[in-house]
């Protein structure tokens, strides 16, 4: 915070200790976003190794050892180093700017929560180097597969995620300070923008979950080290015990992936159709009822472990619930459209396709939330095409869209929108190729989680690498096309958008290295 | 910036706030794990059987009136190599009348190995109304290489068995926990 000398006035420092010494919310926004945007295409290329592998049945490239660590290392990287710090980066570099606020709440922690990062995902990926090799017991790590039968690495994959969990509490505690104390006067929290909103809610379940991954990670380490018998049924424990402490930090995690992104959609969306979000009241609500029912949910994870009767119908009937709260965010998006005069830059197409797709995904939720139904489907590539339909058209997409709706309020300079929907195209038909097939493998019976596979699922599962190829490349366009509006390009006005509204666009493109110093007033 | 008394004084108390959070969903991670083995216990779920039961043969009625059929199962555990199986494969008992069976196990391998047997029984709701007095899996069992052993089991059903079952099945696994038991104490070289 200015403490009043000439802080208000000078830029920042120059050289690496700028970035190593920040305390500023841009700069480590900044940071965060090419952090994630490395870490996507690590986890892209682990993806890809998996592709590969898949794309026509018997072992081609890799070892089934390997394998599986490929699996394992594409889940962690991708959900704790691309979508989370994406995320994180986001609401660093907006929320004080939606808020009127001059900065986050705890600048210095907040430098710390980013620099703790790359070492933990550093630790992680050395895993791969070492003997007996990295984590390849699934990015759900359940026990005993990563107590007794995991390899040795397992310890640092263990301290790797405590690392990321700090990282992600102290972000959260950030957030959360930020929202409550730094808005500007007359920002009343029902004034807020809907991404102020989701990623409050965010920052709860955040505080509220990852002190549990910790402690099931942690109860992993003493059963590993300490001949404690958590989860080893030999010393009177229980495997079981495990999904449950691991799923009650699951579930609400995928909702800590999505929440933002329905922020985001929700910030596009009015400002391409040029007109209010429809039900502003009714989507602050339907975000808090999800992340109240995210807490109540996790074992539908588990309905093959031999729950009772009644758990598998209350844990079917509290998890069809959601449908509720989501249906009404995604009529008030299609309400918002309605006779709205919608153009269709760039964002906008990947606010839409988020819209379809992640229905599509949500609906495939629904069937998996079918008890009877799940028996079917349960571990198989019908699971896997569900969840990355809500993860990659959902959160992915929308972070993207997000980039490329606040690129110019960033750099000062307009994206190049005829390689922005190249992009989008390329990545919408592409994340289609890949994914879409992967229902049918599924329904067909395909496990997931396998090097090799049956010669009946070889045709849709070489579409779907082709796919996976297709998306994947394309993600090297994003890099050229942010790089090179970083670089320069035609300047972008304060406002940016046509049908834009908020308070980050009333500050100049790019937002001043300081900004809202004084508080701005509050129509 | 104009300093506004909320942002000054609003930060520390909801950090505080927060860290306490953290703390005590940190606790609750592992306050589910004996909240686990309580709601297992209440709803009988995982068919769970109790430790050691105390039999008093004067005050246990036989209601000879039922019969109810124990079946046993005996299975390794992945990487436990012995031999190990009932010796006999059910009995038929009346409720409250008090039954030994005998297991039979040997270690066809070169080296000691320590063994603990993991109960298991189904259904579910049956398993409160089985009673052990005396069981090789209440401890661990040491077998040097290429002995062999009959392990007792002691138990009767209780009266309050509910009518709908006539049938319980009392599954034994065999872990192999040498490992464990070499870092716990001195026996097996004893042994």
């Amino acid at each position: 915070m200015a403490t009043g000398h000439d802080d208000h006035h000078h830029g920042p420092a120059k050289g690496f200790t700028r970035w190593l010494y920040t305390t500023n919310h841009k700069d480590i926004g900044s940071m965060y976003l090419w952090f994630s945007f490395a870490m996507f295409l690590l986890g892209g290329v682990f993806a890809l190794v998996i592709r590969a592998e898949l794309f026509q049945p018997g072992l081609q490239f890799v070892e089934p050892n390997f394998f599986n660590q490929m699996t394992t290392m594409h889940g962690l990287v991708m959900v704790f180093g691309a979508v989370m710090p994406a995320f994180v980066g986001l609401a660093n570099w907006m929320v004080p700017l939606m808020i009127g606020a001059p900065d986050m709440a705890l600048p210095r922690m907040n430098n710390w929560s980013f620099w703790i990062l790359p070492f933990a995902f550093a630790m992680l990926a050395s895993t791969l180097l070492m003997d007996g090799g990295g984590p390849n017991f699934g990015w759900t790590f359940y026990a005993p597969l990563s107590t007794t039968y995991a390899p040795p690495s397992v310890t640092f994959f263990i301290f790797a995620v405590h690392i990321m969990g700090a990282s992600s509490i102290m972000g959260s505690i950030n957030i959360i300070a930020t929202i409550l104390n730094m808005r500007a006067p007359g920002m009343t929290l029902m004034k807020m923008p809907l991404f102020v909103w989701t990623w409050l809610i965010t920052a709860y379940l955040l505080i509220a979950v990852m002190p549990v991954l910790a402690g099931v990670v942690t109860m992993m380490l003493f059963d590993i080290h300490f001949g404690t018998s958590f989860f080893s049924a030999a010393g009177g424990g229980d495997p079981v015990l495990f999904q449950h402490v691991f799923w009650f930090f699951g579930h609400p995690e995928v909702y800590i992936m999505i929440l933002p992104a329905f922020g985001v959609v929700s910030e596009i969306i009015p400002t391409f159709s040029r007109k209010r979000l429809f039900g502003y009241d009714s989507m602050v609500y339907a975000t808090s009822s999800i992340a109240f029912l995210s807490f109540i949910v996790w074992a539908h994870h588990m309905f093959t472990t031999g729950m009772p009767l009644a758990g598998e119908l209350f844990f079917m009937y509290a998890t069809m619930l959601i449908a509720v709260p989501t249906g009404v965010k995604v009529f008030n998006w299609i309400t918002t459209m309605f006779k709205g005069s919608i153009t269709f830059e760039t964002p906008m197409l990947f606010a839409i396709a988020f819209v379809v797709l992640f229905t599509m995904g949500g609906f495939t939720g629904l069937m998996l939330a079918i008890a009877p139904a799940d028996f079917q489907y349960h571990d198989t590539y019908f699971v896997v095409a569900h969840f990355h339909y809500v993860l990659v058209p959902g959160a992915i997409f929308s972070i993207m869209a997000a980039a490329y709706y606040w690129l110019p309020k960033w750099t000062g300079n307009m994206y190049d929108e005829t390689l922005g929907k190249l992009h989008f195209w390329l990545s919408f038909v592409g994340i289609n190729i890949l994914f879409f097939p992967q229902h049918f493998l599924g329904l067909a019976g395909m496990p997931r989680r396998i090097p090799d596979y049956a010669l009946q699922f070889a045709d849709f599962n070489m579409v779907s690498s082709i796919g996976a190829f297709i998306f994947g490349f394309s993600q090297l366009l994003f890099l050229f096309i942010v790089v090179r509006t970083v670089m320069g390009g035609k300047k972008a006005t304060a406002q940016v958008w046509e049908g834009a509204d908020g308070l980050e666009w009333t500050v100049a493109s790019p937002a001043p290295y300081h900004t809202f110093s004084t508080p701005p007033p509050i129509k | 910036m104009e300093p506004d008394d909320k942002t000054q004084a609003g930060p520390g108390k909801v950090v505080a706030r927060l860290l306490m959070t953290v703390v005590g969903m940190f606790a609750f991670g592992f306050a589910l794990v004996p909240i686990y083995d309580v709601f297992c216990e209440w709803t009988g779920l995982n068919g769970k059987t109790g430790g050691p039961y105390a039999y008093e043969a004067e005050t246990t009625e036989v209601d000879t009136s039922r019969v109810v059929t124990i079946q046993f199962v005996a299975s390794n555990n992945a990487n436990m190599s012995w031999e190990f199986r009932p010796m006999q494969n059910q009995v038929e008992v009346h409720p409250g009348e008090l039954t030994e069976v005998k297991f039979y196990a040997r270690n066809p391998s070169a080296t000691a190995i320590v063994g603990q047997a993991v109960p298991s029984v189904t259904p579910f709701k049956g398993a409160d109304y089985l009673h052990k007095t005396e069981c090789f899996c209440f401890t661990q069992q040491v077998l040097a290489a290429g002995e062999e052993i009959e392990m007792p089991l002691l138990f009767f059903i209780d009266k309050a068995l509910p009518e709908d079952i006539s049938k319980l099945t009392l599954s034994y696994t065999l872990f192999d926990v040498t490992a464990n038991f070499v870092t716990n104490g001195s026996a097996l070289s004893a042994k």
